[in-house]
């Protein structure tokens, strides 16, 4: 969930008195039925704790585990039969994976009988920079030029380039299929309101869910991973370009129309025009969510730079995690400018006035130039071969490793301590009452909870989502799961408030601190778990904080421009009363910013769940290490399987929850 | 028929769910809010009917919500009307296929719009060539074509600037080349001036009168400022909550409002520049002079005001040779002191 979400528009208007001093009397009342609520749970926990648990074993399976296996084999035995499965599906999948390997042939694998791909280094270096230069311009070319100097450098050349051809081929379908789909939803109105909910379904969805029902499917591989990786990053071109199209001036469509144009002459010479910024807004970030799962689908044999994380990860090798990451971050930064660029580029140089010819000219020479290279590339092995110096990655990875050995080693107690004090003092005691509590209490008492903090429609959203869990099976991992979310969310919440506070009042730190988090959240998640297992080592803390880590830029921007939008009139008058800085923040602008605050907390939570899944690899246990492990154990597919409906059904718990919530205090 | 460069006859529009239902029953009589708190239907245009003269230059007034927009929109079905019969050149726009239609709109009627709705992203030239591109016109062509116009209303050297480099009347001129360039027999304006601040925008209108002079289109003129339209209207209707209210000359807006709101509208308009002496006149009594200076009738008060009141006699009004009248120092006195007594 690295994209998502422009905040939806809200008009916070100060309620009237009257409404006020009703407010204040529902939520005391909403705050004592929530007292009630937890305090008859504790009650029953300490009465009936350990009973109806729903825990299973770590090999055990339920009869819905086994039947997901069963499904997987006939479906693997239908493979060649059934008719759907050969040609719909097969016929994708064979595809899918021919155009890969043509591209990873094309530019990082041998190509046989050749000993390199058909074009080498130089050739791809050469290629990538007129690419560069025709859609963005001088400036990216050159960022891309040092990029994939350092992916060569960093020792992750082939790999670097495979995570490139996995996310650029996902992209381009999310565009061919996206940007008609939003041109339809642009135009009507029924097929808006069919397909708008589908995306929200898709995007409140965790990478991770996606990857076993697709597995299923598509089994692993390249195909698999770029279907993923499309489903993945689908929504956000499809919303932001039917957006954008929506929005085009009306009265300029409309003078197209009285000029006696037909629809698609409105389409070509105003609508698409007009909406061309927005859409390739929207494909930036499509391709930084393509990203982002490309890196996870390694987990299902996705070619590319995810894998030596993944590995690393596992191995508990930090010094590879490191380089690796170091080559995504590297890739995240150069896709995300590079099509930053793009969308602006065409206007900017239009307008400044820069001669045609002369770009002509450069065109020219760069095709010219780039075509020298792929022959060289082709010709000579010195030009084909990625050069061996300068070696970064073999140092970095030494040196991290190293730092991180001492770093563990030399605070071995402080940290030992630390995750101890979270644990037992935190984690495990809230753990315990919703894991160790029979099941339908902590069922009754989320519900309860659901319908205090949500109303009547999150109760009811909340009970299916809870009857989904429980028929996969994994109610008490669920429980775990959802233990280390609120945690991690509530840390979320208390760094949010106070560095978004901090940067509502300050515009120097503002200027400082806000590029930081856009940069923070253009990463992959996957990226984020590896400076956490270097500190804390493979802990279910260690997830947590990554979690933590994860979903605080997104938050913090959303307080912050909360409190930035508080009105300054109202904030001079609280001074001019004589409010202290403390006061000025607790009486007006905390209040007055509710509605991002809640909203923050909203996305805040979403962003946790999706990023403490994933901290299933480095011992964040959960749903989500079932999902990893039925891709490495064949007899637990079934199970894993079943772990990516459940942690399906609780996000959209969480999620209903949460909008609700915001719903609500939006009204309010 | 064939004079008219377009007539309406009993045109509807109303937005709702089931705003056919409603024509021709008696909720379509109901005040506005009435029939919205019935039907949840909006009557944006209520039975309006007129006609316009070829060569006319036709103004309908009103203040927002009147439904004024949303009548010229009816005109050419960019909003589709509910009832009614619009012919324009003869032919009946409401009866006209899709394709048809588009041929309407490519060359017999062009409209010019009030946020002036340019491409942004096209400079000048291709603006101002937009609606030929849309007919199929070579690039050429039409460019050829586009710059005669941009020529015409006086944007000689802006033709490869950007929208948003010019200033709204600037825009506005380009929009306005937009519209002539199809040469449409008829133009609409829809209240394209009031974006523009004051100055400019009586710059525009002095061009519109000029345009007017030169190329001598039917135009259909929407405004809510009164003074714009007694300034360009040779006739103008006044609507109010989709009805009309009055058509008529400014002349006889000022002299004879049909009713209190008209009256109330135009109470402060300077009645010497509108009224003509048609409307100040009497006949003679058998006392009266009639040696006094000889004018036409639809000579307006102020250009007669100086002279009249100069002459010992009153003034005599001819209608090219027929005796209509006479207006004395008196009358023209009434229409120069009251004015000066509201202000």
């Amino acid at each position: 969930m690295t994209t998502t979400a422009s905040p939806p528009t809200r008009t916070v208007s100060p309620p009237p008195a009257q409404q006020r001093r009703g407010l204040g009397l529902r939520s005391f009342g909403r705050r004592g039925a929530l007292a009630v609520v937890v305090v008859a749970w504790l009650g029953l926990w300490t009465a009936l704790r350990g009973r109806a648990t729903l825990e299973i074993g770590g090999a055990e399976l339920t009869g819905f585990h086994e039947w997901l296996d069963r499904q997987r084999d006939s479906l693997a035995a239908q493979r060649d039969t059934n008719w759907l499965l050969q040609y719909g599906v097969g016929g994708i999948s064979d595809g899918l994976n021919a155009t890969v390997d043509f591209l990873r042939e094309l530019i990082s694998e041998p190509a046989f009988p050749r000993p390199f791909p058909e074009i080498g280094y130089l050739g791809v270096i050469g290629v990538f920079c007129l690419i560069a230069y025709a859609v963005a311009g001088l400036r990216s070319m050159l960022l891309v030029l040092v990029s994939l100097l350092a992916f060569g450098a960093l020792g992750y050349w082939e790999l670097s380039l495979d995570l490139l051809i996995v996310t650029l081929v996902a992209v381009t379908i999310c565009v061919l299929i996206g940007l008609p789909l939003a041109i339809v939803m642009a135009r009507s109105r029924k097929v808006d309101a069919v397909v708008t909910p589908a995306l929200d379904l898709l995007q409140t969805l965790p990478s991770f869910a996606y990857l076993a029902p697709l597995a299923l499917f598509f089994g692993i591989g390249p195909a698999a991973a770029v279907v993923t990786t499309a489903l993945y990053a689908f929504p956000p071109v499809v919303r932001v370009a039917a957006h954008g199209i929506r929005h085009v001036a009306p009265t300029t469509v409309e003078a197209s129309r009285s000029l006696g144009s037909t629809p698609w002459q409105q389409l070509r010479t105003v609508q698409l025009p007009m909406a061309k910024r927005t859409i390739v807004v929207g494909v930036n970030q499509t391709t930084m969510a393509a990203l982002s799962m490309a890196t996870i689908a390694a987990l299902i044999n996705g070619p590319g730079l995810g894998q030596p994380v993944a590995q690393a990860l596992q191995s508990l090798d930090v010094g590879a995690a490191v380089v690796a990451s170091l080559g995504i971050v590297i890739m995240a930064v150069m896709l995300d400018r590079v099509t930053t660029a793009a969308s602006v580029r065409g206007e900017l140089a239009t307008r400044r006035g820069d001669s045609a010819r002369l770009r002509r000219t450069a065109l020219a020479v760069g095709v010219v130039s780039a075509g020298y290279l792929v022959y060289l590339s082709r010709t000579f092995s010195w030009a084909a071969d990625v050069p061996e110096s300068p070696d970064l990655g073999t140092p970095i990875a030494d040196a991290t490793s190293d730092a991180s050995d001492w770093f563990i080693d030399t605070f071995r107690d402080s940290t030992q301590a630390l995750k101890d004090g979270f644990s037992y003092g935190l984690l495990n005691p809230l753990q315990s009452v919703l894991a160790d509590s029979p099941w339908f209490v902590s069922a009754t008492a989320l519900l309860a909870i659901a319908g205090i903090i949500a109303g009547r429609r999150a109760v009811v959203s909340t009970a299916i989502c809870e009857l989904v869990i429980l028929g996969t099976g994994l109610w008490n991992e669920a429980m775990n799961t959802l233990t280390t979310t609120l945690v991690a969310a509530a840390f979320t919440m208390l760094i949010a408030i106070v560095v978004g506070v901090w940067m509502g009042r300050g515009r120097l730190v503002d200027t400082v601190v806000r590029p930081l988090l856009d940069t923070l959240q253009t990463l992959p998640p996957f990226v984020y778990l590896v400076p956490f297992v270097a500190l804390f080592a493979a802990s279910r803390f260690t997830a947590i904080v990554a979690a933590v880590a994860f979903a605080a830029p997104v938050a913090i921007k959303l307080v912050a421009d909360g409190i930035r939008g508080v009105s300054p009139t109202t904030v001079e008058a609280a001074r001019s009363a004589g409010s202290s800085s403390w006061q000025t923040i607790t009486k007006v602008q905390l209040p007055m910013a509710r509605g991002s605050v809640v909203l923050a907390a909203n996305q805040g939570l979403l962003y946790v769940f999706s990023m403490v899944v994933i901290g299933g690899l480095v011992g964040g246990g959960g749903l989500g290490y079932l999902v990893v492990l039925g891709f490495r154990q064949a007899e637990l597919f079934g199970k894993g399987l079943a772990a990516g409906i459940a942690i399906t059904a609780l996000a959209v718990m969480l999620d209903r929850i949460a909008r609700y919530a915001v719903t609500r205090t939006g009204r309010t | 028929m064939s004079d008219h460069a377009l007539s309406v006859r009993e045109l509807w529009k109303i937005f709702g769910a089931r705003a056919d239902r409603v024509v021709g029953t008696a909720d379509a009589d109901l005040p506005r809010s009435e029939l919205k708190e019935r039907t949840g239907c909006v009557a944006a245009v209520k039975d309006v009917s007129f006609d316009v003269d070829k060569g006319e230059v036709f103004v309908v007034m009103g203040l927002s919500g009147s439904g004024k927009s949303t009548l010229v929109r009816c005109l050419t079905r960019l909003i589709e009307p509910t009832a009614g019969e619009i012919v324009i050149d003869g032919e009946d726009v409401r009866s006209m296929s899709t394709a048809r239609l588009r041929e309407l709109r490519r060359h017999h009627v062009a409209m010019v719009f009030q946020h002036f709705g340019l491409l942004p992203h096209r400079t000048v030239v291709d603006n101002v060539a937009y609606g030929l591109e849309i007919r199929g016109l070579g690039k050429a062509e039409r460019h050829a074509k586009a710059a005669e116009y941009i020529d015409l209303v006086g944007l000689t050297g802006n033709e490869h600037s950007y929208p948003d480099q010019l200033s709204g009347g600037m825009q506005q001129r380009v929009g306005l080349a937009r519209a002539l360039a199809v040469n449409p027999t008829v133009m609409l304006f829809d209240e394209p001036f009031s974006a523009l601040d004051p100055l400019i925008r009586r710059d525009m209108q002095n061009e519109v009168i000029r345009l007017h002079s030169e190329v001598g289109k039917t135009m259909v003129f929407i405004t809510h400022d009164l003074s714009e339209a007694l300034k360009l209207g040779d006739r103008i209707l006044i609507m109010r909550d989709g009805e009309l209210v009055q058509v008529g000359s400014p002349a006889e807006i000022v002299a004879q409002p049909a009713d209190d709101y008209v009256r109330d509208f135009v109470s402060e308009v300077p009645r010497s520049h509108v009224l003509t002496l048609r409307w100040v006149m009497r006949d003679p009594l058998p006392d009266d002079s009639l040696e006094g200076p000889v004018m036409p009738a639809d000579r307006v008060v102020r250009d007669a005001a100086r002279e009249a009141l100069d002459s010992e006699h009153p003034v005599r009004v001819h209608d090219g040779d027929m005796f209509l009248g006479i207006v004395d120092d008196d009358a023209i006195l009434r229409v120069v002191v009251a004015e000066e007594g509201a202000a």
